[in-house]
């Protein structure tokens, strides 16, 4: 058996104190090896809640750099924080009670600090989904609901884009507004959906489901491959 | 140029929303005389207002961001409808190919994206139109004979100077383009008045007291509607004259021009109905 490599040590700051880590670890993982306990700032692991919003500078680096701590690796001399929480307001409204056909703008009614926006581009240098902030916050700002709703689709409302935006846009909650809106009055109706809540209402599956409860692992991995619906998707 | 049949066209976000009618009218004639206008793949806004501030270029990023769009899309020319747009845009550009320093800067700052050379031109429509005349009157079907209309250009088109898109004292453009269309022109010696302009938001006594002064005139002078171009003004001219006596149409030009191609576009979101008259006058039945 060859002999495991011992891993190379490197330097990260949390907080100013610095630690000695293996290199190769997440962020997240590096924390905790550090001895740091998660209570916030931690959540899927996997790179879809966005709870682990972490801000960091490379050595030799003047940028700022912002990133999800389960996703990063860390780099000998990073400088790093966790962010527990991103403080940042919502509009509330009734999604059944606005009307995009009758109004203009109602990205804007709700969200007028938009206008605020002087395209620097920090909330897109800023994500970690890679998405298109300004381009969707441009888009909000021409009533274009659709296509502020389709770039951030991608979005996991870390709010690190809120954080360092010079304008204090409230980038997620509008996103997640527009694409509220493109659901209920832009996009088309399923037509399987409506016929699949008819079959829920009407308790069609109520059988199937209490043969699955009782049955085995193994058993409900036979049913899973014999499967008729999303077959290699 | 990839548009050898048609312009790179910018719209703005009022033309998206507010002033859709404008972006349907010119898009109409445009095609009509064809040389349409593609909008961009993507754009930003151009910021409404041309900053005043000495320390200013972190308001010029937008403007620019639209230039690199062009830039990128292997345009050299961009065609704008709404006055503000066009002024923010063509003085933001002008200052990146006047002050190589300060396109430096915007350069270091706009580092995720290609350098802006500080090749693409802006240009209003009424700049294109003015160089198609003999087309325009070439495709009038119906000559708007007996509309009588008087001018307005506000302030955006003609100044400062150096942007101007005709002689800042005395312009002509307009009342070259509805004599083109068969339109009665009536003079307006307050065409490069101020509306009143972003008053609206907050001292909406002083954009009314314009108003007054302004549409009077007109109608003092035999006018039956007034056309102009820039959304502010559309909306200042039009929503404001419920505090007046009056009660005309406020035409965006392009209206007027589809009205001549036979094209019935736009005029669906005015405060004043512009259809009342056009009926009257047996333009529309």
């Amino acid at each position: 058996m060859p002999e495991e490599k011992e891993k190379k040590m490197i330097d990260i700051y949390v907080m100013g104190r610095r630690y000695k880590v293996p290199e190769g670890l997440t962020i997240m993982t590096a924390l905790e090896y550090a001895g740091y306990k998660y209570v916030r700032g931690c959540g899927c692991r996997g790179g879809f809640c966005g709870a682990c919003s972490t801000v960091y500078r490379n050595k030799e680096d003047y940028k700022l750099k912002m990133d999800l701590a389960c996703q990063t690796a860390v780099e000998d001399g990073m400088f790093l924080v966790q962010l527990p929480f991103v403080p940042s307001v919502r509009t509330m409204y009734e999604v059944d009670e606005v009307n995009p056909e009758k109004d203009d703008n109602i990205l804007l009614e709700h969200y007028p600090e938009i206008a605020r926006c002087v395209s620097c581009n920090t909330c897109t240098k800023a994500c970690p989904q890679d998405i298109e902030v300004m381009d969707y916050v441009q888009a909000s700002l021409r009533g274009d609901i659709d296509r502020a709703a389709s770039l951030s689709f991608d979005c996991i409302q870390c709010g690190l884009c809120s954080i360092r935006c010079p304008a204090d846009i409230k980038h997620y909650h509008l996103a997640q507004e527009a694409r509220r809106l493109k659901g209920k009055y832009i996009d088309t109706l399923s037509k399987q959906l409506k016929e699949r809540v008819k079959e829920l209402d009407d308790y069609v599956y109520d059988e199937k489901f209490k043969e699955l409860v009782k049955m085995t692992k193994e058993e409900i991995k036979k049913v899973y491959d014999k499967r008729e619906f999303q077959k290699g998707e | 140029m990839i548009f050898m049949d048609g312009y790179l066209y910018y719209p703005g976000c009022t033309l998206k929303t507010k002033a859709s009618d404008y972006e349907e009218s010119a898009m109409a004639i445009m095609e009509a005389l064809g040389k349409p206008l593609v909008e961009m793949d993507n754009w930003y806004c151009c910021g409404a207002v041309q900053s005043l501030t000495t320390d200013d270029l972190i308001h010029q990023i937008a403007p620019i961001r639209t230039m690199c769009c062009a830039q990128e899309q292997g345009e050299k020319v961009l065609v704008t409808l709404c006055d503000m747009c066009y002024n923010v845009l063509k003085q933001a550009n002008q200052r990146m190919k006047d002050q190589p320093d300060d396109l430096d800067t915007m350069n270091d700052f706009l580092d995720e994206d290609p350098d802006y050379l500080g090749e693409v031109e802006v240009y209003h429509l009424f700049e294109i139109l003015r160089d198609m005349k003999k087309e325009i009157s070439k495709k009038v079907v119906k000559p708007l004979n007996n509309l009588k209309i008087t001018p307005y250009y506000g302030c955006m088109l003609l100044r400062p100077t150096g942007i101007a898109i005709d002689d800042t004292e005395d312009p002509k453009i307009m009342e070259e383009l509805l004599g083109q269309i068969g339109v009665d022109v009536i003079d307006n010696p307050k065409r490069t008045e101020c509306c009143g302009s972003y008053h609206t938001v907050n001292r909406s006594d002083i954009v009314e007291k314009r108003v007054e002064d302004l549409v009077a005139r007109a109608v003092e002078d035999g006018a039956d509607a007034i056309a102009l171009s820039c959304p502010l003004c559309q909306f200042n001219l039009d929503y404001h004259q419920r505090t007046t006596d009056y009660e005309i149409p406020i035409f965006y030009l392009t209206e007027l021009i589809a009205l001549a191609f036979g094209l019935e576009v736009g005029m669906k979101k005015h405060w004043v109905d512009p259809k009342k008259m056009l009926k009257e006058k047996n333009i529309l039945k």
